[in-house]
Formats: structure tokens, sequence, C-alpha cells
């Protein structure tokens, strides 16, 4: 009997996107002729017990997972979507005082949801008012409209977005927000990586998720999942995106 | 071991006054610079990275770094780091961070960056030693935009521990 390989998706997609994931899972089967299991978790910490278990064969992960995956779970890295990379954007209510990053304050209050990544770059853009983990005050939530709806509310002084989750917002909750700055980091991207148990098919998935814009119907498929293209990555530039993350986080 | 590169910069391309000196730098010797008084903002929400094989030669830069530095891509891999050094910075601050990455550790700090057009531009730095199999493979540094309260500490340590060397 042929094996079931176990298929995962970061937890911070756009949760419209989830059918989407289970459509490019069905088309994979089929195209690759393997037997893969697509497993969403509903958050990090369930995902990365997961990946603990060593109950994850292929992960489209998020760059702070990448890192702990190659470095401690033998995975590698197969592709990464074109032109598309993590990047984090700092919005306040539009009727705030604050009119630049440089005009928040010790104690204020910081609303995000878990997304590592969006945390970690969003702290990083307010480091020019000189504030930090110790002296603002997190107000965790759990989907980016709820960090909207936290700012109208005045729950929040200030608010940290995936900029794809933002721009998905409604056109009425984003006029509401103002933009005070947005990262441009194109080195941080998610990254797709397989395991152990993979590697006999490493070349064989490479191959057919990069034929995907050829078809009108795969094109449509990758469309529905935010990008156009899977790009191939080589060791060298996720070598330099772990380093480039350990910095980061250090 | 081979001596590094790096060639004097080029008065031609210092638009601003400047000031003329000459740096003496580690494993390369001297360097004439122009210096101006010019700050060029760190671009908000960018990183600048870069990386160094373990004798500070640069081997892989971002975009954001190409662009800050003035210098093109091919000019910066395979020269040394201290193609950026600033006169401004005293050479305690270098010596430090050498000595926390080579043995392993993690260095953070302030950093006064010379551009190829003689003005300079100020960040944040952390520098990580790339451990692979239990050894240090390279050297990697990300920038962020500092605040300006930090800068202009820094700007004061540096300019007492420049006087405590020019008369040590
Ligand atoms: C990863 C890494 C990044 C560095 N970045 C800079 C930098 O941005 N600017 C700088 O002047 N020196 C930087 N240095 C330090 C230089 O290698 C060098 O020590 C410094 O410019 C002083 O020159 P000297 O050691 O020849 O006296 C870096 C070193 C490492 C390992």
């Amino acid at each position: 009997m042929s094996p079931v390989y176990q298929f995962t998706v970061s937890p911070d997609f756009p949760t419209k996107r989830m059918s989407s994931w289970f459509i490019l899972n069905t088309w994979l089967q089929k195209a690759t002729d393997l037997h893969i299991h697509l497993e969403l978790y509903p958050d990090f910490a369930s995902q990365r017990q997961a990946i603990h278990d060593d109950a994850v064969d292929l992960i489209y992960a998020n760059p702070f997972d990448a890192s702990m995956l190659v470095r401690e779970k033998g995975f590698v890295p197969l592709l990464r979507p074109q032109d598309k990379s993590d990047e984090c954007l700092v919005a306040v209510k539009q009727g705030s005082p604050i009119q630049a990053v440089e005009d928040l304050a010790p104690g204020c209050r910081v609303a995000s949801t878990e997304d590592p990544d969006v945390n970690l770059v969003g702290m990083m853009l307010l480091e020019p008012a000189d504030l930090d983990r110790h002296n603002t005050q997190p107000v965790s939530v759990d989907s980016y409209p709820l960090v909207a709806k936290a700012l109208f509310n005045d729950d929040a002084d200030v608010g940290f977005f995936l900029e794809d989750a933002y721009s998905e917002l409604s056109n009425l909750v984003r006029k509401e927000l103002r933009e005070l700055v947005r990262s441009q980091i194109s080195d941080i991207t998610h990254v797709l990586l397989s395991g152990p148990r993979l590697t006999e098919h490493r070349e064989r998935l490479i191959q057919t998720l990069s034929a995907m814009p050829g078809e009108p119907k795969t094109a449509a498929m990758l469309e529905e999942l935010g990008f156009s293209r899977w790009q191939v990555v080589d060791r060298e530039d996720t070598e330099f995106m772990i380093d480039l993350m350990d910095a980061l986080m250090a | 071991m081979d001596r590094a590169k790096l060639e004097d910069m080029d008065p031609a391309d210092v638009p601003d006054a400047s000031r003329e000196l000459v740096l003496q730098l580690y494993g390369i010797g001297a360097r004439r610079v122009w210096v101006s008084d010019r700050e060029v903002p760190y671009p908000d929400g960018r990183l600048i990275v870069s990386t160094t094989d373990t004798a500070g030669i640069i081997t892989h830069c971002n975009a954001s770094f190409v662009e800050m530095s003035g210098y093109d891509r091919d000019t910066l891999v395979g020269s040394p780091h201290s193609i950026l050094r600033h006169p401004d910075m005293p050479a305690a601050a270098f010596q430090q961070l050498w000595d926390e990455v080579s043995a392993g550790r993690i260095w953070h700090g302030y950093v006064k960056n010379l551009r190829r057009d003689g003005a300079f531009y100020w960040v944040y730095a952390t520098v990580i030693p790339n451990v692979r199999d239990g050894a240090i493979k390279s050297y990697t540094s990300v920038r962020r935009k500092p605040s300006r309260r930090r800068v202009e500490e820094a700007e004061t340590a540096y300019r007492q521990a420049l006087a405590q060397e020019a008369s040590a």
C-alpha cells in the first residue's frame, strides 16, 4: 500500500483561502500520484506539536517555522511564492492623534494576532519610537478584522496587520484606518518544505507545482492562493533567510 | 593569507562639501575617504542585511543594503565590510563586535556608516555568527531604523571613545 503523506499549511493564511488549499491538494495528489492528506491546524501551537511529533511531511511554512524545520527536522525547501513576501503594516484609527510611529509613547496598547512573523516585524517597526515588548501593552485578538475592531473601539492605540490581510479588509473598514508604516522586507517569504519521508518525491513535487501557471485551471488555483507562480528556492536563498530570521529574533 | 583589497573613495562621487581623511583598516591598510555632513535617513520599514565570511568579506547582501551604500552589488560582494567604515566610529566598537561574534555570541550596536557619496546613515545593527555543525561558518548583520534618542546617545559615547583613542 502506498504511504499517506501529511501536508499542512501555516495557520496564518486568510480563512477564505481554506478551500483553495483543499482544491490544490486534491489536484496535487492526482498530478503526482501520491497519497497526500491535508491537515489544517487551527493555530500555531497545534501545528508545532504535529511537527514535533513528526506528523508532517510537506508544509507551506511561515519563515519562523522554516528556520526550525530546516535546522532541527531535516526539512528541505522546495519552492516559494514568487513576488509575495510577508510584509507587516502598522495602522491606527482614522481620527487618532498619532501621525507617525515616533508619536507613540511607552505604555501604548498594541493589537495583534498570534502571527509570529507579523508580530516580530511589527515590533521592529515601532523601535524608532523606543518601543519594545517590555514597554507596550499587548492586546491579543484572533483575527485581523478583530485588530481593526480593537482600534475602532479604542481598546488599542495601534495595530499590526499582515499586509495581505489588510488589503482584504472591506473598503468600509479600511477607510476608518490610517497606515503609519509598512515593512518592505522582500527577503522574508513563506516556503514550501518537504520532510525526510518525501525525499524521493521531491523532484516530482517541484516539477508538478512549477508547471501550474502553464494551464488555465491550475493557474487559477494559484491565483486563488494569492500568487501567480512558484519559484524554486536553492539552499543558499533559504540559508540567507534563516540567518536573517535568526538575527531578527536575537 | 591574501590581503583583501579596498580602493580609495573617489572624490568625484562626493557632491557635498567634504573633508579628506585616511583610515587604517585591519588587514587592508590605508584607505582614503571623503566625508560630508549630510545624513541620509534610514528608509522606513526596511531591513538592511548582509552576510560575510569569517574574515569579514561580504558574501551576500540585500537590495536595501546596495541602495543605502551607494555601491553596486558587484563592488560590494567580495569587498571587506570596512568599505562602509566611517571615521566617526571608534575602533573599540568594532573590536567589541569582533570579540563577541568570533566567540560565538551576538552583538548589538549603533553604527554610523559611510556611503559611496560621502554622506552617512545610522543603523541599529544585530550581528550573529552562523553556526553549522558546531563551527562558525559566516556572520550575518541585520540593521533596522534606530530611534533618534539612541543615535544621539551613541554620538556622544563615540565622540568620547574617539578622543580617548586619539590620546592613547
Ligand atoms: C556581519 C558583519 C557586518 C558588519 N557591518 C559593518 C558595517 O555595516 N559598517 C562597518 O563600518 N563595519 C561593519 N562590520 C565591521 C567591519 O568588518 C570592520 O571591522 C569595521 O568596518 C572596522 O574596520 P577595521 O576592522 O578594518 O578597523 C561588520 C562586520 C561583520 C562581521
